[in-house]
């Protein structure tokens, strides 16, 4: 019983998202749920605040105004006497850790063979065995196509292939939820392909995932739902046949069209 | 000639694999030349008899000159420990949010890097005539525990206070400047993934910034060993200090100065080769330019 209602109701849930950096507001207001194994990509151009949005999600930014909510907790807030006070560092820290996020410069640690940078949060973070998470990440590098890399250090892979590190080190903590900040804008366009079909490969196994991307070609394919975002807030969004296909709204038309031609 | 009668359309361009060196006739003279005038300033510092070698190898393993190399050996050891162990918390309290620690922090660089070590090591020595007596107690309430300051204040104590607190000053900076160093991303990796501020500074962040506070570190250690010097104001028999105990009673100024000398020198040089090694280590995974070569070989375009 509780098991149907927690499938029907939203893993991620923001409602009236403001966020402003100085006098420069971002964030004017995003309302989005994503349901449990939902893959929604959010398009938009440049300094639309998606980026911003999403790194929200996981209070890498603060909101000053709405509510974010994962799994049915609060983000980085929580009700103590019937007040809503924020969170300790250390909290945070823990509402982080069912969250896996792959970074647009990948951010994988230098210092630390592919192997390691992928065992780093399961041991450390998460207490998992090491023998058992060494386990995992090889199943890990396994699946995306990267068995042979474990001891090379990031320099010494390509930009395509230390995506796909970081892609493994994201899901080496077994994450309810992926997100994805432009994870192919860094890399040359030769390189965009494996990336992508690894992440397609995860929206068919049913992860959850948040992909902020200009990536039309994988919304066309992956996505359950493309979200329009422009100048702050949700212009539109629906499936991606309607949305990439037959846009309503003229901003969204003027965006296919510079990026279809 | 040959090749035009042949071939009117042969290059002129050959091969390169087949180049030659040419042979740099300047260099060597200047080699040769550097290498005589080397020799012949060897040659001059050994025969001349006021350097007085005899009277260095005499002293340079006595006793009193090994125990104020220890001195010096163990007073850099422990400063620096201390020094770079309190500079790591200062550094983190400058970069932090909070205003208080921010502050606080600041207040102790200025402090203790804006005057003299020399003034600092004498002012430590004689805390005894500005607080007589110390004590811990609850504030206008008993007292719990009380000293008379000269029995704390010892040489050795007030030369490991006066040399830990001012090391720690330029360490703040130097660990500052490297944690600075690291890239934002790390940060927000560290971040994401919900490390500790402890883990994220132990296991991420300071491996990178030791490339950028190693080098500068190794300046730290070894102006620390000759800064230790200073001490013998305080009465610390340091290696300098006994050195100069014997001059005083034989007048071999020069020669046992340059048994101090040899020895700094030495100690210096050790050191420096292990710097070396440190740097190469937290250099792992930057510069592997041989494997990183053949990865990039067999990784296709």
């Amino acid at each position: 019983m509780n098991a149907v209602v927690a499938a029907q109701s939203p893993l991620v849930r923001a409602i009236g998202v403001h966020k402003s950096f100085g006098d420069n507001e971002v964030l004017k207001g995003i309302t989005l749920d994503v349901a449990h194994g939902e893959v929604v990509v959010i398009l938009g151009p440049s300094g639309s605040g998606k980026s911003t949005f999403l790194r929200c999600l996981n209070h890498l930014e603060s909101i000053d105004k709405g509510a974010i909510e994962i799994g049915g907790e609060q983000i980085g807030y929580k009700v103590s006497r019937g007040r809503l006070v924020k969170l300790s560092d250390r909290a945070i820290a823990a509402q982080r850790r069912s969250i896996g996020m792959v970074f647009q410069q990948f951010n994988l640690y230098p210092h630390m063979t592919a192997l390691e940078n992928i065992i780093e949060a399961p041991v450390g973070v998460h207490g998992v065995p090491r023998d058992a998470a060494i386990a995992y990440a090889q199943e890990l590098l396994a699946r995306v196509g990267l068995s042979d890399k474990q001891d090379a250090y990031p320099r010494q892979m390509s930009g395509g292939q230390q995506q796909r590190v970081a892609i493994a080190r994201a899901l080496a903590i077994r994450p309810r939820l992926m997100l994805f900040d432009e994870p192919t804008s860094a890399l040359d366009p030769e390189l965009v392909g494996e990336v992508l079909s690894t992440m397609r490969d995860l929206a068919d196994g049913g992860l959850t995932m948040i992909v902020v991307t200009h990536e039309i070609g994988f919304a066309k394919e992956a996505a359950d739902r493309v979200v329009f975002m422009d100048g702050g807030v949700v212009v539109e969004q629906g499936t991606p046949d309607r949305i990439l296909a037959n846009p309503t709204h003229p901003r969204t038309q003027a965006f296919l069209k510079r990026f279809l031609g | 000639m040959t090749r035009d009668t042949t071939d009117p359309h042969a290059p002129v361009a050959r091969d390169v694999a087949s180049a030659h060196r040419p042979v740099p006739w300047r260099r060597l003279v200047l080699w040769l030349l550097l290498v005589l005038v080397a020799i012949d300033f060897a040659v001059v510092v050994a025969r001349n008899p006021n350097f007085g070698w005899p009277v260095v190898a005499e002293w340079f393993t006595e006793r009193s000159v090994l125990g104020g190399l220890s001195v010096t050996l163990g007073l850099t050891v422990v400063a620096m420990t201390l020094g770079t162990a309190l500079g790591l918390l200062i550094a983190m309290a400058r970069l932090s949010r909070d205003r208080m620690l921010n502050g606080l922090a600041s207040l102790f660089v200025w402090v203790f890097r804006g005057t003299p070590l020399l003034v600092q090591l004498i002012f430590w020595y004689n805390l005894s005539t500005l607080f007589p007596e110390m004590s811990i107690s609850i504030p206008w309430g008993p007292v719990l525990a009380s000293w008379n300051t000269n029995d704390l204040i010892t040489p050795m104590t007030a030369a490991i206070i006066g040399l830990s607190l001012n090391e720690a000053a330029y360490m703040a900076e130097i660990i500052r400047g490297g944690l600075l160093s690291v890239d934002k991303g790390q940060y927000e990796a560290t971040d994401a993934f919900g490390m500790t501020r402890w883990r994220a500074l132990r296991r991420v962040i300071l491996p990178q910034a030791m490339r950028s506070i190693v080098p500068p570190t190794g300046n730290q250690l070894i102006s620390m060993i000759k800064a230790t010097s200073l001490v013998s104001v305080i009465a610390m028999a340091d290696l300098l200090h006994s050195v100069q105990t014997i001059y005083n009673r034989t007048f071999d100024v020069i020669p046992m100065l340059m048994v101090a000398v040899i020895w700094y020198l030495l100690i210096t040089s050790v050191l420096s080769v292990g710097q070396r090694y440190l740097e190469r280590y937290y250099a792992r995974g930057e510069r592997d330019s041989v494997q990183s070569a053949k990865i990039a070989a067999e990784t296709p375009a």
